[in-house]
């Protein structure tokens, strides 16, 4: 079977992020961008599936403009098959994304699709379940284990209450949690190799679909920032100050 | 206009998220219905007949909806999806699992994460982690939100309150997919996401038994548990526990991390909390930034300490009861 991972270059987690001055967004220049960590996790379960046998190929697919290649890239260097590059100047939102990522199914007939939960970028945990409506096939997020049998994905969710594990009929939806799996890194010889790998463009606006954005973007701030603390000596002082300062035991 | 609701609960009690999504709603203005949907869940509209400023209740009992499942819910949602302007939804697993389905099959952009409402479609929500706040106004016809709840109050109850109660017809369960098992946590702690203090371990804790210390404290401050994620990649505790970006958000009058280095993502889901307590044998733990106390020890020494001191002052019966 054919497993589709849906990709998105976001900002790398480990970089402090700066609001710009003139409040339109943040800072995007000169800074570490890298793969969303759940899609790395995406990536990594896909490869598992095929090391199992189970998928014959995993493509990447990956949204944005010319620089999202090299996220692309490096998901080849991990070991996937051969990219897909969507290509636009314009902002995207989840909406949009998943319009893309059903024409790309469309043509790619995948019988897995495995995206990340949430992008940490605008945090917006939408694109999976967005897709799995527009395909009308079943959607098993935050998924902490996913198995493969009879036809059908079995899938452990993470959930407010602890988990729970539903089947879902192939072809479906899938959305990566933080314990699927643990990614590995990528090898310099698959580094050496993931250049030779083919990664197909296609124009958004050849796909003929609405991906307009649905809101506008007024003003970004940053949040507001908290006094910083007092250092108590002990135990006996903090306690003091949380029952007659702060009273709050 | 008319706002929809989705209501939160286990088929016995209404989640906390689901009175803070119906302040949020009075927020916007206009008539209220509640969509619970269920099996069996007789005592959830009982309850939800109970909060002032609802107008209707929806009630969809089926059998189909035991495990309220994405496919089924946003079917029977798009079934009356038609009269309503606002389609809202807590911003926890149950909400960000449906509401987004529900938000494309109407050809909407939903909007995650409401912290505050600003009319004309203009709402407030953190994106990178919380490191940001963007205004955005959107251009729908429709809305559908998902709310954070710890940005709203509680909808107040009221006596005499006395919603409409309309039975919506249930559908037969989908075939694409089925539910198969869950595994869910026991806790006799008040509920992490409402608790009026949360105890959090992080990876200082070591392993799972030592969290042991931490439930001496939670006893006695009435506590919820939480944890970092790095506490739960490593087993000491379940999924359902993780505070942050990707995990839960809380905001109790009082937050205590303990052995937590407070990365950006942690913070995430803690830093509107009212009071930050933050212990941690490092001096230079980036959590004390954002702490309103902090104390550089050893948590081995600290914790049991704090649980002395706790019954040394309750024993001497000068500063009261706990009030969690
Ligand atoms: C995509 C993504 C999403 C994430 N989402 C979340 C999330 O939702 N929530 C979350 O929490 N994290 C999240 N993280 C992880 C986050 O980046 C940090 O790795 C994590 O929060 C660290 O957990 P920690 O503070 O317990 O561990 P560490 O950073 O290892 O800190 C342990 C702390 O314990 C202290 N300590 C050790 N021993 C003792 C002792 N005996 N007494 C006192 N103090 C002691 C140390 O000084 C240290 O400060 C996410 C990361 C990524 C990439
Ligand atoms: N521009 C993009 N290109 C490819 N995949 C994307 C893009 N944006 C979002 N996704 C996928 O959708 C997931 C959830 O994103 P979001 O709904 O924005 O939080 C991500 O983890 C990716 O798998």
């Amino acid at each position: 079977m054919k497993v589709l991972v849906a990709v998105k270059r976001v900002i790398d987690y480990n970089v402090r992020i700066r609001v710009k001055a003139d409040q339109t967004g943040v800072e995007t220049s000169n800074v570490k961008m890298s793969m969303n960590p759940f899609d790395e996790i995406a990536v990594e379960e896909a490869l598992r599936l095929r090391e199992k046998g189970i998928a014959s190929e995993v493509v990447i697919v990956s949204i944005g403009g010319q620089n999202v290649q090299e996220t692309i890239r490096s998901g080849l260097a991990l070991g996937a098959d051969r990219g897909i590059h969507c290509e636009t100047g314009q902002e995207m939102q989840p909406l949009a994304i998943a319009k893309i990522l059903k024409k790309i199914i469309e043509k790619e007939n995948p019988n897995l699709v495995i995206l990340g939960k949430q992008a940490i970028d605008d945090d917006s945990n939408q694109t999976a379940q967005m897709l799995a409506a527009l395909t009308n096939w079943p959607q098993g997020t935050f998924a902490s284990k996913v198995v493969i049998e009879n036809n059908e994905a079995i899938v452990t969710r993470e959930v407010d209450g602890g988990l729970e594990t539903i089947a879902l009929k192939l072809p479906a939806i899938i959305s990566t949690d933080l314990r699927l799996n643990e990614p590995r890194y990528a090898s310099l010889p698959n580094i050496m190799k993931a250049k030779k790998k083919e990664i197909e463009v296609i124009p958004v606006n050849s796909l003929g679909l609405d991906a307009a954005p649905r809101f506008t973007t007024l003003k970004v701030e940053e949040p507001a920032k908290r006094q910083s603390g007092v250092k108590v000596a002990n135990i006996s002082e903090l306690v003091q100050k949380l029952v007659h300062e702060a009273k709050v035991i | 206009m008319t706002i929809l609701i989705l209501a939160e609960h286990d088929h016995q009690n209404l989640k906390s998220a689901t009175y803070a999504t119906i302040s949020a709603a009075q927020k916007i203005g206009g008539d209220i219905h509640v969509l619970v949907a269920g099996s069996k869940v007789q005592s959830v509209v009982t309850q939800t007949g109970k909060i002032a400023g609802i107008h209707k209740i929806l009630v969809a009992d089926h059998a189909a909806y035991e495990h309220l499942l994405a496919e089924d819910i946003a079917d029977l949602t798009l079934s009356i999806a038609k009269e309503y302007e606002y389609i809202l939804a807590p911003a926890t697993a149950f909400g960000k699992n449906i509401a987004p389905r529900i938000a494309a099959l109407l050809d909407v952009q939903q909007i995650s994460d409401v912290m505050e409402i600003l009319g004309q479609k203009t709402y407030k929500r953190p994106i990178y982690a919380g490191n940001a706040i963007t205004t955005i106004q959107s251009s729908d016809v429709k809305q559908v939100l998902t709310i954070r709840a710890t940005c709203f109050d509680q909808a107040l109850k009221s006596e005499t309150a006395s919603p409409q109660i309309e039975i919506v017809q249930g559908k037969q369960a989908q075939s694409q997919s089925r539910f198969v098992s869950q595994e869910l946590t026991v806790s006799v702690r008040p509920e992490l996401t409402s608790a009026k203090v949360v105890i959090s371990g992080g990876r200082g804790l070591q392993n799972g038994e030592n969290f042991k210390l931490l439930e001496d404290l939670a006893d006695r401050l009435g506590a919820a548990i939480g944890a970092s994620r790095a506490a739960v990649d490593a087993g000491y505790v379940p999924n359902d526990y993780q505070v942050g970006q990707t995990g839960k958000v809380v905001a109790p009058d009082l937050y205590i991390a303990v052995g937590i280095s407070g990365a950006i993502q942690h913070l995430a889901g803690m830093k509107d909390s009212k009071v930050i307590v933050a212990i941690n044998k490092d001096e230079d733990a980036p959590i004390f930034q954002i702490s309103d106390y902090y104390l550089v020890q050893d948590l081995f020494t600290a914790i049991p300490e704090f649980c002395q001191e706790i019954d040394k002052i309750r024993g001497n019966g000068n500063l009261g009861q706990h009030k969690a």
